[in-house]
């Protein structure tokens, strides 16, 4: 299952070739000792797929230490790959969660309907029914089975790819589609751009749009959870290219100092738009291990492995609830579309890439299917369930109208500015005549 | 009532709103076990607990953002940067975040929060503890900016700040901390003790957000200023030997308005002074208004005074800082027209 392949490195240009320089011995004598070095990824659009070198523990292999473990007797955890389900689709070793066949059909169910929804929707804006969409393929099981792991109030702080946590907590799929299509009964009142969803009673915290800035607002509110002597907690997540932002070491820095009760989350997709993740300075390291320094856990999960991802969560909720902490974990896993609606990753990847840790749906499909607990019949009569149940939503959703075709009274565009708007807005309001 | 510094009245704010709301926190570099470098946060942390009032990280961003994520939650955090100077790192939370949520949200979240920072120049503190941002915050829609220029008027605007469901920066003017300099560096250091506005209630009272106040009435022409320039413009006014209306802005958005209106059409003549560089400097915002709505009413000009386009120097700042010899040129300028 592993392919393995060189660092990024060691597929470097020599620098002799990078300047054109002699490599006489004199020459080299005179070669300064340090040159500026940009890193390139293992691999560009027309190479062979090579993720380089990645430590992939076997699943069942890696510890589960108690909850209530120090963070420096965790420190090896942050260079290891918590993983439960093997190629056989068989659960193994003690990061199993042990959730019921209906638990896991509920998962495979929730990561198949964002699938679907996600499919529509990057199909809609192809036929021009909105201006932008993003789709979370190859990395559902992250939002979901971390979703499920959570409290249904604990504040979650997304990324723009984090639209599974509302599926997971039903939020309705009309609402989201009216938001896409900024129609006039979108809930954000057509100011926000499609799919920076805002939904405070369902625990989703309003999403930016601009990358990492909300890692350190979780820190906050998980410090007004514990202020206010709640046990709820809160989730952040961020990219692994935006770890590079203060944001992310502002975050780790109040999430150690406070002992916030916050879950920070590293999605490691391998690629922020066409940048590898070898611009986010981890070189041969790991995200997770960016906690060890911070005297807080750090741990890395196989992303793709449904059950992992639960379990590592839910140990980081317990110990969050606890009070005894934050905990950083990197989700290890393969943005397998496009970055957005307006990228075109066959500019600067292979077309072909393998993720050698494949398909969060098809592996939970295959875990069933082990336990006897699924079949390809109950499968498709599932996909045909959610498309019907998504294809209601839109004609719903497109009755009202798509972008463009219907929007909310221009009058509220001048809402929500402050709670109460000042006599500048009121003017500008007037002199448009709404 | 007491005989209060703008640094008491400020401390006695946050006082009284962390005994009246559970909700109000405190917190920044220094501000909580030593007080803060000014003695803004005097005694608090240990009047209040250590989770009402406490110190941070040296991380601007990161006191910002953590603040957000607590006023989102329904808190009411009272965050101190320790110089304006330093409020850059966690521009991009005001700016991106703090000031956007509520809208792009549509009212789902709202954040909450008072950013209190010194600024403005006057104390020897060179290019990193000079410096009147205060422009780069009122041309973002969204966040509210507050300077007060009294001991009377800084706890009844802070009150207000920690209390209004909108994000707000409030600029502390930290050159009258101890008392009304009026930029004449010839006279005695004088102390609040014998101003008017220094008589401060102990307990709890608002001065609203969006209220300016005249200062001074007159007939010959208008002077609009805030902060620190406040007293100086009352001092130009004494050594030009004019009959000018004064009006301290308090607040610098939500603007005034009416109260810059009424004034100028009456008087005909305006003055505008702030300490901040002039280039896109919030008088230009008060001129160009004043120009678009009152131009038939003018008999003259308006000038600005305000610092120059350079860098806060150090050994000049005597030089540099607008004092009420450059206020009242204007003031002779304007009145010669």
């Amino acid at each position: 299952m592993l392919i393995a392949g060189q660092s990024g490195d060691q597929l470097l240009t020599k620098p002799e070739q990078l300047d054109g320089s002699a490599t006489s011995a004199t020459a080299q004598n005179k070669r300064p000792a340090s040159r500026l070095h940009v890193p390139q990824p293992p691999h560009r659009e027309n190479g062979e797929t090579s993720f380089g070198n990645p430590k992939l523990s076997p699943a069942g292999a890696t510890r589960k230490p108690d909850v209530a473990s120090k963070a420096v007797d965790l420190r090896d955890m942050a260079f290891e790959l918590v993983r439960v389900l093997d190629d056989d689709g068989k659960a193994l070793g003690p990061w199993n969660p042990g959730l019921s066949p209906d638990q896991l059909r509920e998962g495979l169910r929730k990561m198949l309907l964002l699938r679907v929804f996600d499919d529509r929707m990057h199909k809609g804006q192809r036929q021009g029914k909105t201006s932008f969409y993003m789709q979370a393929t190859g990395e559902e099981a992250i939002t979901v089975a971390q979703t499920m792991a959570l409290r249904r109030d604990d504040m979650c702080f997304p990324t723009y790819r984090c639209q599974g946590i509302l599926i997971t907590r039903d939020y309705p799929l009309v609402d989201m589609m009216n938001q896409i299509y900024s129609n006039a009964k979108d809930p954000l009142k057509g100011h926000q751009l499609p799919i920076l969803y805002s939904a405070r009673d369902y625990g989703f915290f309003s999403a930016s749009g601009n990358v990492g800035t909300q890692i350190c607002q979780s820190v906050g509110w998980a410090m007004g959870c514990a202020y206010r002597g709640t046990d709820s907690i809160a989730a952040g997540w961020i990219g692994e290219g935006s770890t590079a932002e203060g944001d992310f070491h502002n975050a780790l820095v109040f999430a150690s100092v406070y002992r916030a009760p916050v879950i920070l989350n590293v999605v490691n997709n391998q690629w922020a738009i066409s940048s590898n993740k070898c611009f986010s300075g981890v070189g041969d390291s790991t995200f997770a291990s960016r906690a060890i320094g911070f005297d807080m856990p750090g741990i890395k999960v196989d992303a793709n492995d449904f059950l992992a991802t639960y379990a590592v969560t839910q140990w980081a909720a317990e110990r969050a609830r606890k009070g005894l902490g934050a905990t950083l974990i990197e989700l290890y896993t393969y943005r397998a579309g496009a970055h957005s609606t307006s990228d075109d990753p066959t500019r600067y990847r292979p077309a072909k890439e393998v993720w050698p840790l494949g398909d969060p749906v098809d592996r939970l499909t295959k875990h069933l299917k082990a336990m006897g607990e699924w079949s390809d019949e109950r499968n498709a009569a599932l996909i045909e369930e959610l498309t019907a149940q998504v294809r209601t939503a839109q004609k719903e959703s497109e009755a009202i109208g798509t972008l463009g075709q219907s929007k909310p009274s221009v009058s509220v565009m001048f809402d929500d500015v402050y709670k109460e708007p000042d006599w500048r807005l009121r003017q500008q309001r007037q002199s448009l005549g709404v | 009532m007491a005989n209060m510094n703008m640094l008491q009245a400020i401390n006695s704010a946050m006082d009284v709103m962390l005994e009246r709301n559970p909700d109000v926190l405190v917190f920044g570099q220094d501000a909580g076990y030593f007080g803060g470098v000014f003695r803004a946060t005097e005694g608090l942390q240990h009047k209040h607990g250590l989770h009402r009032c406490f110190d941070a990280p040296i991380a601007e961003l990161g006191i910002v953002a953590a603040a957000i994520g607590m006023a989102a939650q329904g808190l009411r955090p009272c965050v101190e940067i320790q110089f304006a100077d330093y409020i850059y790192p966690g521009y991009d939370q005001i700016v991106s975040e703090a000031a956007r949520l509520r809208y792009r949200s549509a009212g789902d979240f709202f954040a909450p929060l008072t950013v209190r920072s010194p600024y403005g120049g006057g104390i020897f503190g060179g290019q990193t503890h000079s410096q009147s941002p205060e422009a780069i915050f009122t041309h973002v829609a969204g966040i509210k900016t507050v300077i007060p220029s009294t001991p009377y008027d800084a706890k009844g605007l802070l009150i207000s700040c920690i209390e209004d469901d909108d994000p707000v920066v409030f600029f502390e003017p930290k050159r009258i901390y101890n008392g009304p300099f009026d930029g004449r560096l010839d006279k005695p250091v004088e102390t609040w003790a014998k101003h008017a506005a220094s008589q401060v209630p102990d307990g709890y009272y608002t001065v609203p957000l969006g209220k300016a106040a005249t200062i001074r009435e007159g007939k010959d022409l208008t002077i609009i200023a805030y902060g620190t320039m406040v007293h100086v413009s009352m001092a130009a006014v004494e050594m030009a030997g004019v009959d000018a209306e004064v009006i301290d802005l308090r607040t610098l958005v939500p603007l005034d308005i009416e109260a810059i209106y009424t004034s100028v059409r009456k008087t005909g003549r305006c003055v505008i002074v702030h300490e901040a560089t002039g280039t896109s400097g919030y008088g230009g915002e008060i001129l160009s208004l004043i120009q678009e709505n009152c131009f038939h009413h003018l008999e003259s000009a308006i000038e600005r005074v305000t610092g120059f386009d350079t860098p806060y120097p150090h050994a000049f700042e005597w030089d540099y800082f607008v004092g009420p010899g450059r206020v009242a040129d204007a003031i002779r300028r304007v009145m010669a027209d």
